[in-house]
């Protein structure tokens, strides 16, 4: 074998090594996350130091912030006896996820059946790049237009007490939904064979009826898929909610309060804590919950992408 | 039902999902119109080439914006070579339909799923404390030099981040390569990696570049994986190491929209900051859009 082709087979070696190596990488990112952030979790469940500020009972039960007094659920990390209840912060999440939710699954899916089935073509090369452009906004600046300028309309609007509350920032949040929910939507809904169109056209439906009793049940695991992601989206967005939700730790469930996320609660405490300390420990198990949730739902989403490209293609039994 | 009836309620809803379509377009529209009316006002040479003065409410972001294009671009050395490389081993390499890379597919995609504050979690654990305090302990006998937050660990863990942006957009365009190219390329005698380099990767060009500027997109976009991995509030210097913290476009936007001491004078910086994040997402995404649409025209040339 001559001197340079020898080389030449090993550098193709070299490089054909990091092409298998590399194809590991996302598999090892996704272990590492898990375990890393689990690690810091974990003195919540093992030093009993940390137990007697943060066990589990202390972070998900209501507890009496001194001996005799009413219990309560209570976030405050940061005082003399520290309360870790993260009660607060899932219904501060819950309540902007759910006002997100619903601002955004209608408007998104009315709005991906539009574009899908009613809209002239030459339309919806123009709209569908424009909504989609939603996703190319970074959410630190949703939530600078929900905290800046957003807020005091909505405040204006419905006579609300407060600037920043769950209304305001969960319309922000809405806003950074839509592209999730509506660009999958509308995968699925073109995806739906024409052939199922005519034969509803040919049977004497109007086109809403068609869009509505044949090709949106027909796409429906994917619309599901979209709606589910969507709310993962929610949950775990954090820039707009930090910037926008007024950031006060109370458990209610009103939407015209102001609220403190899970995920911002994080972003917000994180670079002042002290490392190793309960409090520490205690975010990263937030981290933690984070983490799990949205992984199931992405479990939960791709399961159904999966069912419907098994109905559409026709090998689902 | 009469048909009538059935054909005005029909007409109806049909209106009633363009409403949805249309004031979902007007949204766009009024955030970029008020951003670009209200950012134009204070936009200037001086405003993107100074440093921020008197407490944020005077000067420019020169600071921000050289590390934010600094920070992208080590978060693309990272990332491209990873995710083409991922993507090539998936199209080109891998055995179709193997459990191994319906494991990797999946991995990809929940990595896309994590949310960006978990990333900075992450990045604090993994990339400042296990890997740079290890660094110091070997190299440095534990003089704090890389376990601290540094541009290094904020671009890897933005690379992590992205890397699933990558392997999509390239992986779309690997597929549109026919397979006869492939063929005649064995049928000369080619090996597989001669193969993809000479054949393949020529003609994936548009779709690696498409993924890059879409990380590079989002990478430019996200704070909260950088929170905690180094972005800093304010810097009298620019970052020339590694290890160093930087100041970065988004991250200035959350200071000064939540921590300014006087928000009257600095909402007008603030506008325009905004502005420049937004113009540097756009330019991107645009590109990427155009790239990708002349893709999709190929690919449906092909069939």
């Amino acid at each position: 074998m001559k001197p340079s082709s020898l080389s030449h087979s090993v550098s193709e070696k070299i490089i054909e090594t990091f092409i298998h190596l590399s194809a590991a990488v996302s598999i090892v990112g996704l272990v590492l996350i898990f375990i890393f952030i689990g690690k810091e979790s974990l003195p919540v469940f093992t030093s009993p130091e940390i137990r007697r500020e943060a066990s589990l009972s202390k972070i998900f039960l209501p507890q009496s912030p001194e001996p005799g007094e009413e219990k309560v659920f209570r976030w405050q990390p940061v005082s003399v006896v520290p309360k870790y209840s993260l009660l607060p912060l899932v219904v501060g999440t819950l309540k902007a996820t759910a006002v997100a939710l619903l601002f955004a699954i209608p408007l998104a899916l009315a709005a991906a059946l539009f574009t899908s089935e009613f809209a002239p073509s030459w339309l919806r090369e123009w709209v569908k790049p424009v909504i989609e452009l939603l996703a190319g906004i970074p959410s630190v600046v949703m939530g600078f237009f929900a905290l800046i300028v957003m807020a005091t309309y909505v405040q204006e609007l419905f006579g609300l007490d407060f600037r920043l509350n769950a209304i305001s920032a969960g319309i922000a949040l809405g806003l950074a939904v839509v592209p999730v929910v509506y660009t999958m939507a509308e995968d699925a809904l073109s995806a739906v064979p024409q052939s199922y169109r005519e034969g509803s056209i040919a049977l004497g439906a109007t086109p809403w009826q068609t869009a509505w009793r044949v090709v949106l049940p027909a796409a429906f695991p994917g619309i599901f898929a979209a709606c589910i992601l969507g709310l993962g989206r929610a949950i775990g967005e954090t820039m707009i909610v930090l910037m926008a939700s007024g950031n006060a730790a109370v458990s209610s469930w009103s939407p015209t309060d102001p609220f403190r996320s899970l995920s911002a609660t994080i972003a917000a405490e994180m670079g002042e804590v002290v490392r190793g300390s309960t409090h520490y420990h205690v975010l990263f198990f937030i981290g933690v919950l984070l983490f799990l949730f949205t992984f199931f739902i992405n479990y939960l989403g791709q399961l159904f992408v999966e069912r419907l490209r098994q109905k559409l293609s026709g090998t689902d039994k | 039902m009469n048909r009538r009836w059935i054909d005005l309620f029909s007409r109806l809803f049909t209106l009633l999902t363009a409403l949805a379509c249309f004031s979902l377009v007007a949204g766009v529209a009024l955030i970029l119109g008020d951003v670009v009316l209200n950012g134009l006002k204070h936009l200037s040479w001086e405003f993107v080439s100074t440093a921020p003065k008197t407490g944020m409410t005077e000067g420019g972001i020169f600071p921000a914006l050289f590390g934010t294009v600094f920070l992208v671009l080590l978060m693309t050395v990272a990332v491209v070579p990873l995710g083409v490389s991922t993507a090539i081993y998936l199209q080109e390499y891998a055995p179709a339909g193997s459990r191994w890379v319906k494991l990797i597919r999946m991995a990809i995609q929940n990595l896309a799923g994590v949310p960006a504050i978990v990333f900075g979690l992450f990045g604090l654990g993994f990339f400042v404390d296990f890997v740079g305090k290890g660094i110091d302990r070997f190299f440095f006998d534990g003089a704090l030099t890389f376990g601290q937050p540094a541009i290094l660990w904020a671009s890897l863990t933005l690379a992590l981040l992205t890397l699933p942006t990558v392997v999509v957009a390239t992986e779309e365009t690997l597929r549109v390569v026919p397979r006869s190219h492939r063929e005649v390329a064995y049928s000369l005698g080619a090996t597989r990696w001669q193969m993809v380099r000479r054949v393949v990767l020529p003609q994936a060009v548009n779709g690696i570049l498409t993924g890059t500027i879409l990380a590079v997109s989002r990478g430019a976009g996200e704070v909260a994986p950088i929170l905690f991995t180094g972005a800093a509030y304010y810097l009298p210097y620019l970052p020339t190491h590694l290890n160093q913290q930087f100041m970065v476009l988004n991250y200035h936007v959350y200071v000064m929209a939540t921590q300014s001491p006087d928000v009257d004078a600095t909402l007008p910086l603030l506008y325009s900051t905004v502005l420049v994040l937004l113009m540097l997402t756009f330019a991107l995404n645009f590109a990427a859009i155009i790239i990708r649409s002349r893709l999709r025209r190929r690919l449906k040339a092909g069939r």
